[in-house]
């Protein structure tokens, strides 16, 4: 079956919890964690005659993100209720945003794919609204009853709409991942994904090249990018599949289940509830004034894209290196913390040693950049004796792996320590190769009849020979002077 | 007993009563008078005494303020710790709040002694009290009639001498229509002014507390206690304290009255339209003068309101869902039986239909029609009223078409019992004060109301009007046969 023929249509809708320290409209904290019900006050337990008061912190928090995409932050948005019953919808009403949302418009720029096939594609916005959180029922441990937690209720939530501009799974999991990396960067969402702060649904539809969109189901609560990626590819092909077999999409809910890796209906369109949405007369409008957005632009951070492109003029780093550091705030703080030690000049190897040894060590133990054993300081007197010559670029992982687990507190004490100054002296040298050569007669042959290949092996064992402290340079002149001369 | 606040809170500086007398004599007075009445749903004799002893204590420190030591009842409405707070309901029959409403606790801040909780239609609900779970209200000035609704607990609790003062609320009349019916005065101030907090919700938008007592100058002292801006409330409004009652001596020259030419058309009474001419002759004779004023879409009040109110109702009742507090059916099936069968047993008729009516109005395919529709009638009555008060400095008329009817005579008819709020609901669509004072007696001897109306915050000139009236009058100062 050729996936050729098809057209793939995704927009995403994201919920981001906003990292307030209280409720979007009560005082209750919003700690995860705490034992069932104690972060619920009278509003949030919706008992007679309590009424919403609207957290400015949470409406802060939507005008950064509406700054950050470079949306239309509404002068004036209105709370509607979406009405429907459920044990842990405390009201019988959620108060969310439904004609007119707080953030309209706005893009992101993704990167999609790696290396070669890497590209650049803006995704558009639709809207972002503030919401509240219901709270969680739990099934398990109540003797056939249902147990009601409503910590969570009233936890303030941001949901980010997005254009359905998405052609490929891997294109809406790279929206997903930029839009994570950017509501931490602004710092709106702790976005743990796996105590919900971050969760998606995907509306995905298929068609034939040119023709009208087709019937789209939406894929519920997808907690983590691997499923999301898997959740999509499955739902496309079946989609496919069903149609090519002759049968009608139908518009449904449906979820990801991750143990079988397909996604099953929840419920069709039949079963969609009408919400009878309307204006919430317990609040009135929400009125952001210019001075309001102007406050909040003042504290916002220097954003990535803005980031990326200073560090491509100022420091001639490439376009992969700079969004590559770019991709999270705490990656391009740890680069502008060594890079400010270690200087403009070094600006390209410490992108390198930042995306290359030091992510791939933290990859590997499943660690944050912000508590990296090796700090930026340090990284950057590595980098610094790279430049200098004292060291050479596998020495430098030595050192590097020295720092890591703490053998030292900077390159120069390592270096110092374990005597691992690269050595530069001829004289020093010489005798090396001499006894490698004598130690080879058939590598030695072979060079001479032509195979350059049997030069590198002599280099390298030259540079075994030195424990790697040689400089490479030097033993590459040295050594074809020898043979040659 | 004739007593007001005022001539209590006067004896009780002077010392010649204590707080807890004067809350022994009144519980004595509703314990003889309720099993009739039904006035009042629930008393509490040691809370009650408590609150006097406590208002006695800060006389005797020198810390009395004017209304420390009065009695008052509240409305059913109010969440009120150490008090149930069941709207009237079955829903809520087993709920007592743990916290207390803002016009709770600046009662209870002011040193009102709170003598019991009085019977409301339920969820304020009705026009004739009839709706309440815990039974009709009678009127005071006759049993077979109602009181009035939805405040008609509160009302008849005045009327009849068992209280000086009571709270109410308001969302379409249900402070002015049971004072009009019973005889008393009662004021729903400018929405806005007196905090939500703690009030029970029926239509969010509409709902505002105030108080009901004999006089003018009773309901200033007392908004002088209920109101006040409130961070609880987002519809609070932030404005300096006033004081009510500024306004009370100002003399009626100058003073234009509006008289709107719709609220003496088609379905006003006979006995109805004597007494408010009359009561307008007397307007004119303390110097105000009198103009004619239109209020052209005022017709459609009632049908808006009706849309409005339980549109918001719906919403507002999805919360008693029988999961966290107030009435779950014994028995049930799954969820949705759960919910179906609480909400069946646990609300009465009134509240059913006017859920039902509400889901409808905002259901995809008739919010435009009905709720969008009503909205903007609604804006429209606003300006109405904004283009007459360029005429005049406030708008006096009726505030029922009729005097209190009989008890059951309009509780199959839901109709004919909506169209009696005429008058009223139109005031709180445009958000605007409005009062009713007692201006006569009508058809067997039963009490006519006048309604007053005033531009946004002109309460202290509504009451200072309604003073200088009942200085002239004696209305005010009847009382039932006992």
């Amino acid at each position: 079956m050729s996936r050729s023929n098809w057209e793939v249509v995704i927009g995403l809708e994201t919920h981001a919890q906003l990292n307030t320290a209280s409720k979007i409209f009560s005082g209750s904290s919003t700690a995860f964690g705490a034992a069932p019900n104690v972060q619920a006050s009278v509003v949030d337990l919706a008992l007679p005659g309590a009424l919403p008061v609207m957290n400015r912190a949470a409406v802060d928090r939507a005008i950064r993100f509406g700054l950050a995409i470079g949306a239309e932050v509404a002068p004036r948005s209105v709370f509607a209720r979406k009405n429907y019953f459920y044990p842990d919808l405390p009201k019988g009403y959620q108060i969310s945003q439904y004609e007119l949302p707080v953030v309209q418009g706005g893009a992101l720029t993704i990167r999609v794919g790696d290396g070669d096939k890497a590209y650049e594609k803006v995704v558009r916005l639709t809207r972002a609204h503030l919401e509240e959180d219901a709270g969680k029922s739990l099934h398990e441990d109540f003797h056939g009853m249902s147990g009601i937690d409503l910590n969570r209720a009233g936890t303030p939530l941001l949901e980010i709409v997005s254009e359905p501009d998405m052609t490929s799974s891997a294109e809406a999991v790279a929206y997903a991942r930029a839009l994570h990396a950017l509501v931490r960067w602004i710092d709106i969402c702790d976005g743990n994904m796996q105590e919900g702060s971050f969760r998606c649904d995907a509306n995905v539809s298929v068609r034939r090249p040119g023709e009208p969109l087709g019937t789209r189901r939406e894929i519920k609560n997808l907690n983590s990018f691997r499923f999301m990626q898997q959740a999509i590819d499955f739902e496309i092909q079946w989609q496919i599949e069903q149609i090519e077999d002759g049968h009608k999409i139908q518009q449904a809910t449906v979820l990801f289940d991750p143990d079988s890796g397909e996604t099953r209906m929840m419920r069709s369109k039949e079963d969609a509830h009408d919400y009878r949405y309307f204006p919430d007369p317990d609040l009135p409008p929400l009125v952001i004034a210019a001075d309001w957005v102007e406050q909040v632009r003042a504290s916002m951070p220097e954003l990535p894209v803005a980031l990326s492109a200073r560090l491509q003029a100022e420091c001639g780093l490439s376009p992969y290196d700079a969004n590559g550091l770019t991709a999270s705030r705490e990656m391009a703080q740890y680069y502008l913390d060594a890079l400010a030690v270690a200087g403009a000049a070094q600006a390209k190897p410490l992108a390198n040693w930042v995306m290359g040894e030091l992510a791939a060590r933290l990859n590997r133990e499943e660690r944050d950049i912000a508590d990296s054993p090796v700090s930026p300081v340090q990284l950057a007197g590595l980098v610094a004796r790279i430049a200098d010559n004292t060291i050479s670029n596998s020495i430098a992982k030595k050192v590097f792996e020295a720092l890591w687990s703490g053998e030292g507190q900077s390159a120069d004490a390592i270096i110092e320590a374990q005597g691992l100054k690269q050595v530069t002296d001829a004289s020093a040298i010489e005798p090396i190769i001499d006894e490698v050569l004598a130690a080879n007669p058939k590598s030695v042959e072979e060079f001479r009849a032509g195979k350059e290949k049997a030069f590198n092996a002599l280099v390298g064992q030259v540079m075994k020979a030195s424990k790697g402290k040689a400089s490479p340079a030097q033993v590459n002149e040295l050594l074809r002077r020898k043979l040659e001369g | 007993m004739n007593e007001t606040v005022k001539s209590l809170s006067a004896r009780l500086a002077a010392g010649s009563v204590s707080a807890v007398e004067l809350a022994q004599d009144y519980l004595a007075r509703i314990r003889a008078a309720n099993p009739v009445l039904n006035a009042f749903v629930e008393l509490n004799e040691e809370r009650t005494l408590a609150d006097a002893r406590a208002a006695d204590a800060l006389r005797a420190e020198g810390r009395a303020g004017v209304l420390t030591g009065v009695p008052i009842a509240h409305k059913d409405i109010f969440c009120q710790t150490g008090w149930h707070a069941r709207c009237g309901s079955k829903m809520l029959e087993s709920f007592a709040a743990p916290y207390d409403a803002t016009l709770i606790a600046r009662s209870r801040d002011a040193g009102l002694v709170t003598l019991g909780r009085t019977n409301m239609d339920e969820f304020a609900m009705g026009s004739s009290n009839e709706s309440s779970h815990y039974g009709p209200v009678r009127n005071p000035w006759a049993h077979d009639a109602v009181p009035g609704g939805s405040s008609g607990g509160s009302a008849a609790a005045v009327a009849a001498g068992l209280a000086p003062a009571a709270s109410g609320t308001d969302t379409g009349g249900s402070i002015r229509q049971p004072a009009a019916f019973c005889g008393i005065t009662g004021i729903k101030p400018t929405y806005g002014i007196v905090s939500r907090w703690g009030m029970i919700a029926y239509a969010s938008s509409l709902d505002q507390g105030g108080p009901m007592a004999h006089t003018a100058e009773d309901c200033a002292l007392l908004l002088n206690a209920f109101a006040g801006f409130d961070e609880g409330d987002s519809t609070s409004l932030q404005r300096p304290a006033e004081d009510y009652t500024r306004s009370l001596a100002a003399p009626l020259a100058g003073l234009k009255i509006g008289v709107p030419k719709e609220f003496f058309g088609e379905g006003m009474s006979d006995d109805v339209r004597a007494a408010v001419n009359a009561a307008l002759a007397t307007f004119r004779t303390l110097g105000a003068s009198t103009v004619e004023v239109s209020l052209p879409r005022a017709g459609y009040a009632v049908p808006a309101y009706y849309v409005i109110a339980p549109a918001e109702a719906s919403s507002n009742l999805s919360r008693f869902d029988g999961v966290r507090y107030g009435y779950r059916a014994p028995e049930y099936g799954d969820l949705a039986d759960m919910y179906a069968k609480s909400r069946a047993q646990g609300f009465g008729e009134e509240v059913k239909r006017r859920i039902l009516i509400g889901t409808y109005v905002l259901s995809h395919g008739y919010y435009d029609a009905y709720y969008l529709q009503a909205q903007k009638v609604r804006r429209l009555i606003a300006d109405d009223y904004a283009a007459a008060f360029a005429q005049c400095d406030l708008i006096i008329g009726p505030t029922t078409p009729t005097v209190a009817y009989g008890l059951g005579e309009k509780t199959d008819d839901p109709l004919s019992m909506y169209l009696g709020d005429i008058y009223t609901t139109s005031v709180n669509l445009a958000g605007l004060p409005g009062m009713s004072i007692p201006c006569g007696f009508g058809a067997g001897g039963l009490p006519v109301g006048l309604q007053i109306v005033g531009n946004y915050f002109s309460e202290a000139r509504m009451l200072g009007a309604a003073h200088q009236f009942q200085q002239a009058t004696d209305w005010h100062l009847r009382r039932p046969k006992e």
